[in-house]
């Protein structure tokens, strides 16, 4: 294959996607946001929903979610964006309304807004990032943080009696009746990227179905917050975070 | 009786301050209503449960978890250009104050109702003015103002709840309606005004271009966002906030008088206390003495250039107030010290009579 063969359109194979916007990202190498950020992009521009997504930023290393994807955005107080989102979707129904939250926004100071939403089937989806810390403020620990892990307010690692037990809302969420499908995602292998992209497109496809509230939690890395390389903190993902947060669908209904 | 006479005499009703702002929402095609039960203004969302607006002009409204909640929700219909708006009473309202600061500071138009209870803490259920500071000052963090509306009868929540709407829309900024438990829990005549439709699509995408409606191919997304890690572009938001602020003080300043053009003695209260001390001025002016009564309409902004020119005409000032002396100290503000400026109040719950209110001014003004 020459050069030119390579670089013929009817040869493309892959190319950035459009609503992805051309700017210098913050996230740190190895971090997960990226990616999930991409495959938004990539979703909303195969169900052509770009003029007709509402989306909400959180509070933590997602909030400047609202620079890299060329569509609306409401960017809400911390742990408040399930809120948000219930009045946008209410008030326009034929919109494409998520949220985009982390584990500390979604599981410890928005816990009444999330279950709230999820059990009034609100027709939204979530996309929850569950790195078991708290990254934009230094890595403090967070509602997910694992026994024994190590954080900037747990030095010595966490431990019940002083933190109580790490929080899995996602399972939680799964019990209400407001939930149609909960899924718990990764996004470190190609093929569990693909499982992923799969996951937010069918929870996107369920809110606009008026199905309920879909939640698409993906198990992700923080390799400046866990002090490790973006190798190590894969493995240390697999090694760690996947027993306690196992992956595959908790509901689909 | 003629057409229109007619017409007139079906529209007067009565009800409760509180209903008045339920019914007076629907007819100026208000979106959203978001709330949260707490005495003594629940009849504001039980109203519109009752009336059921999404089966006739397809008003949302949603009992949320708290109050935290339902003001989120507000910034949320807000954001997407919505007329949205929220009640509660003092407890609930300083739940709502990191929401109002984010709205204030995101720029986003939608109406706050606080029927104010007695406080501090979970208080009374009984009236009171003590939340005049937290209205009027800020409330949550940051440098930001409500437009506070102060209404003293029920034609004045329904008439109010159309005002502030349309001050929070002219000046995208949210507005605020503070009145008191007697205002809201009180029956009185009121005529409500006319329906108007709600805003199609088109219209708020031409009204409001900031507004989160999903991005067509030819314009930038909107962002709604209240951060700036640059401090000196956060300065530029407060620059741009206070000037608008600023023009809000020089074009929207309300008050009514009573008995004013003659008066040696100048009585300033607002909402219950406006009415009550009104009884205290006839009983005194039957007794020859020049009382008159200034009631401030909007709280932000200020009446303070109309005090400020009663303070080179009159001999002394008395505010009356439900709170330990809120207001007294915009008032003593406006005066610069020029007549003395003094304070009555009751606290807790308790509402002054006319008579207390006759003998302070009696003698601390009259008398002195």
């Amino acid at each position: 294959m020459t050069t030119n063969d390579i670089i013929n359109p009817a040869n493309l194979v892959y190319a950035k996607a459009p609503i992805m916007n051309d700017v210098p990202m913050h996230y740190c190498p190895g971090c997960s946001h990226g990616v999930v950020h991409k495959l938004i992009a990539e979703i909303i521009g195969d169900m052509d929903m770009q003029e007709k997504t509402i989306a909400i930023a959180p509070v933590g290393c997602g909030v400047f979610a609202y620079k890299y994807l060329d569509v609306d955005w409401q960017q809400a107080a911390h742990g408040r964006a399930p809120a948000v989102a219930t009045a946008a979707k209410r008030l326009l129904p034929d919109r494409l309304v998520f949220t985009y939250q982390g584990d500390g926004d979604l599981a410890a100071i928005g816990t009444a807004e999330t279950i709230h939403a999820c059990n009034r089937g609100e027709n939204i989806a979530i996309i929850f990032i569950n790195n078991g810390i708290y990254g934009m403020t230094g890595g403090q620990m967070a509602p997910t943080t694992l026994g024994g892990m190590k954080s900037s307010t747990s030095p010595n690692g966490r431990t019940v009696p002083l933190n109580g037990h790490p929080l899995d809302i996602t399972k939680l969420l799964a019990q209400l009746d407001g939930t149609c499908y909960v899924t718990r995602q990764a996004v470190h292998t190609i093929a569990a990227v693909r499982k992923t992209k799969k996951a937010i497109q069918k929870a996107f496809e369920n809110s606009m179905a008026g199905k309920g509230t879909s939640i698409v939690e993906v198990v992700s890395t923080c390799s400046s917050g866990w002090k490790m390389t973006p190798e190590a903190s894969n493995d240390w993902m697999v090694e760690n975070m996947f027993p306690a947060y196992p992956l595959g669908d908790l509901k689909n209904e | 009786m003629s057409e229109s006479k007619k017409h007139n005499t079906e529209e007067v009703r009565l009800m409760k301050g509180n209903e008045a702002i339920a019914h007076a929402a629907i007819r100026c095609g208000c979106d959203g209503y978001f709330g949260y039960p707490i005495t003594p203004q629940s009849e504001i969302m039980e109203t519109m449960m009752e009336l059921e607006p999404w089966n006739t002009t397809g008003m949302v409204v949603l009992q949320a978890e708290s109050e935290t909640s339902s003001i989120n929700m507000v910034y949320g219909a807000a954001g997407c250009g919505k007329k949205s708006m929220t009640s509660s009473s003092s407890p609930g309202v300083s739940l709502m104050q990191e929401g109002i600061s984010y709205i204030a500071a995101g720029e986003l138009p939608c109406l706050i109702v606080n029927v104010m209870r007695g406080g501090p803490g979970l208080g009374t259920i009984q009236p009171s003015q003590a939340d005049y500071f937290q209205a009027v000052k800020g409330g949550g963090h940051g440098d930001y103002k409500l437009i506070t509306l102060a209404p003293a009868s029920v034609q004045e929540m329904a008439d109010h709840t159309v005002l502030a709407f349309e001050l929070a829309f002219k000046y995208r900024t949210p507005a605020m309606i503070l009145a008191d438990g007697i205002i809201g829990q009180m029956m009185e005549k009121v005529v409500l005004p006319p329906f108007q439709p709600r805003m199609t699509e088109a219209e708020i995408a031409e009204k409001c271009p900031w507004a989160t409606l999903g991005k067509p191919a030819w314009r930038k997304p909107n962002i709604i966002t209240t951060l700036s890690l640059d401090a000196h572009e956060m300065e530029e938001t407060n620059i741009r906030l206070q000037a608008k602020y600023r023009e809000i003080e020089n074009n929207e300043v309300l008050y009514e008088e009573f008995l004013c053009d003659d008066a040696e003695y100048l009585v300033i209260g607002f909402g219950t206390c406006a009415r009550v001390s009104q009884k205290a001025v006839e009983m005194c002016r039957a007794e020859g003495i020049k009382v008159g009564l200034l009631r401030p309409i909007t709280l932000f902004p200020f009446p303070t250039v109309a005090i400020s020119k009663h303070a080179d005409k009159v001999k002394s000032m008395l505010t009356v107030e439900m709170s330990a002396g809120q207001m007294v100290e915009d008032v003593r503000l406006a005066v610069n010290g020029r007549v003395p400026v003094e304070f009555y109040g009751r606290m807790g719950g308790v509402v002054p009579s006319p008579d207390e209110v006759y003998e302070v001014l009696k003698s601390k003004l009259v008398n002195k």
